[in-house]
């Protein structure tokens, strides 16, 4: 059985039907991307599985379990964690407390609490000499590590990713990729968005094609990046 | 290893010193804004009577007499503001919306803290206990319920509107303002329409300090035990919100939920909870101010809230609104300037102006100044943080 998987998804913003049927499923262990160019739909199916948005039809389940009719504050229990599109980090909070409120689901004397602080902080040393710094005044790279790390705080089974590259320059970007992959590695499944189709293809182990709402093609990642739609569509080859 | 070993108390050691520098920063802001504001004001005050004093004979005295009394007024008038002015704050921060019905969970905290009173007196158990005791018990008693009111009222009056536009929780919230002042006039009755809080025997006097005149009497400055225990108990209250809001989870949880609603939920925050929270602290705020305005002017009636709230309002603005910091600034700076033209005005015209009637026309002009000219506030959006 899929760790998480959704089942002929149907969400809408108000009349504009933006997932028209999306079915995919990610594997315990996985790093799985979506790509796709913009309003493609990628966005939408992270939040729908996040439960900021409700599919009007289908479902999306966990373990097993459906998890579409529940508000997203009870998701984050079950252990599907979120890096937002845009970062969104609290701008106004210092870097510590951003990552305290990742951790909002566990109490503070859990003592695996500190040990999630210094793995984040290990992963991302920048992020340690600016424990104490307001959130908003951090670099966009910066502010992109935060995001993940304070998503890593939950101590999540599957961790979200909406486009962690965006704005970034070249050499932040494989440095969050190759983060990406080390936090795979050390065991979180892993649903990555991106538009940056030949970053992503680089360290999935599987990828899905979304266009208009629908997915259009899914492959091992090895292959889609060989696959001639792709190479034209997605990866700017000829 | 052994760097990272260093490294982390000293991250949690700096991360404790910033916590508390977070709770007194604004303590220390609001003591700048006292003594800042008395020392303009008195300066003020004191120009205007040297001029005036070619005229009129022993005017400089006179004012000299009454400026302290006039300090202790103004404070007690401003932390009044104050504390009613976080409600406002508190909910706009988070909600970016105006709860006008705030001043009405002010004046129903009045009532409560009153008809606990009455019926302890009724009771015969008022006389055995210690006046201090009596405020303690009636500003629980009184805040738990203005709390839960304001939780009420967002659940059933502003909840549903949400994603409604702007101005219809704005008109829900003038209603609920209408409906508690004429529920309150009809619980309340025509007997107890002016509910008079009972006398709590509270009359001793606290000599501050004796400043030795020309004329050889010394001049005596104290402060009432009502007023004390206004400014004493408010600034309490301050220093708890403070506590609150930059110390613990909830506090956080309430700032993250002010600046990202959609994230504050993929955190695991149940955004409802945290809005109504933050309803009951303000509300809760709110009653604590009607309780001691009740102790410290014993009369209150069903419309107090709306002059009060106007007020409260202005000072929000004044210090920025949305800013909690600002809030308790803007309502010390708006009760000290009410406090002195009160009563200077009457003093430097003879009588022919009557202060305590413009002191409103005072605190509407600062409002009308603030916003043509520094629309941000006092503490302006950049320099200090939001909810």
């Amino acid at each position: 059985m899929a760790l998480l998987e959704l089942q002929n998804v149907h969400t809408f913003y108000g009349n504009i039907h933006a997932l028209k049927g999306i079915s995919l499923a990610v594997n315990e262990g996985e790093i799985v991307t979506l790509i796709g160019s913009n309003g493609a739909g990628k966005s939408t199916t992270l939040r729908t599985i996040s439960g900021l948005l409700s599919p009007r039809q289908g479902q999306v389940l966990l373990n097993g379990r459906r998890i579409d009719t529940m508000p997203s504050h009870e998701i984050v229990k079950l252990g599907v964690s979120q890096s937002p599109e845009g970062r969104r980090i609290f701008p106004r909070l210092t870097v510590l407390e951003n990552l305290e409120m990742g951790a909002y689901i566990h109490s503070r004397r859990d003592p695996q609490y500190q040990a999630d602080l210094e793995r984040v902080l290990d992963l991302f040393p920048r992020l340690r000499e600016r424990v104490a710094q307001k959130g908003g005044t951090l670099s966009g790279g910066e502010q992109q590590m935060l995001a993940i790390g304070r998503a890593l705080m939950s101590r999540p089974h599957v961790l979200l990713l909406d486009e962690p590259s965006m704005g970034l320059a070249p050499i932040l970007v494989d440095q969050i990729f190759s983060i990406v992959q080390d936090i795979n590695k050390q065991g979180t499944t892993i649903l990555l968005v991106e538009q940056n189709a030949l970053m992503a293809l680089g360290i999935a182990h599987r990828g899905y094609v979304l266009q208009t709402g629908q997915i259009v093609l899914s492959d091992s990642a090895k292959r889609l990046s060989e696959n001639e739609t792709v190479q034209k569509a997605y990866l700017g080859l000829d | 290893m052994a760097v990272k070993a260093q490294a982390q108390p000293l991250a949690s050691r700096q991360a404790s010193v910033g916590t508390l520098r977070q709770v007194l920063a604004p303590i220390g802001q609001i003591f700048v804004f006292v003594v800042g504001s008395s020392l303009i004001l008195g300066a003020i005050v004191l120009v205007l009577a040297l001029l005036l004093s070619r005229t009129q004979a022993n005017l400089l005295s006179g004012v000299l007499t009454v400026l302290p009394l006039v300090i202790i007024d103004g404070l007690v008038l401003g932390f009044l503001y104050a504390t009613i002015a976080l409600g406002y704050t508190l909910v706009y921060g988070v909600l970016e919306f105006i709860n006008f019905a705030h001043g009405e969970i002010y004046m129903v905290g009045a009532f409560v803290g009153g008809g606990l009173g009455l019926w302890l007196a009724s009771q015969g158990l008022l006389a055995a206990m210690h006046p201090l005791l009596f405020v303690v018990f009636a500003l629980l008693v009184a805040m738990t319920a203005s709390g839960l009111l304001a939780v009420g009222i967002e659940r059933f009056a502003y909840r549903p509107l949400r994603n409604a536009p702007r101005l219809v929780p704005l008109i829900s919230a003038i209603g609920v303002s209408l409906v508690l002042q004429d529920l309150v006039r009809l619980l309340a009755g025509p007997s107890r329409f002016n509910l008079r809080y009972p006398q709590l025997g509270l009359s001793r006097r606290f000599q501050l300090l004796e400043i030795p005149t020309a004329a050889g009497a010394n001049l005596r400055v104290a402060i009432d035990s009502q007023s004390l225990i206004f400014i004493v108990t408010s600034l309490l209250m301050l220093i708890a919100l403070n506590y609150l809001i930059n110390v613990t989870k909830l506090g956080k949880a309430i700032r993250a939920v002010a600046q990202d609603r959609a994230t504050a939920s993929l955190m695991g925050i149940n955004v409802n909870l945290i809005i109504a929270m933050t309803f009951f602290i303000g509300g809760a705020l709110g009653g604590g101010a009607g309780v001691l305005f009740g102790v410290k002017y014993s009369t209150v009636n069903p419309y107090i809230g709306f002059i009060a709230g106007l007020k409260a309002f202005t000072a929000a603005v004044l210090g920025g609104i949305g800013n909690i910091t600002g809030a308790m600034v803007g309502g010390i700076v708006l009760g000290l300037l009410e406090a002195f033209v009160s009563t200077y005005l009457t003093l430097f015209t003879g009588g022919r102006f009557s202060g305590p009637d413009y002191a409103s026309v005072a605190s509407f002009l600062i409002l009308i100044g603030i916003l043509i000219f520094r629309p941000s506030g006092l503490l302006g959006e950049a320099t200090t943080q939001k909810v």
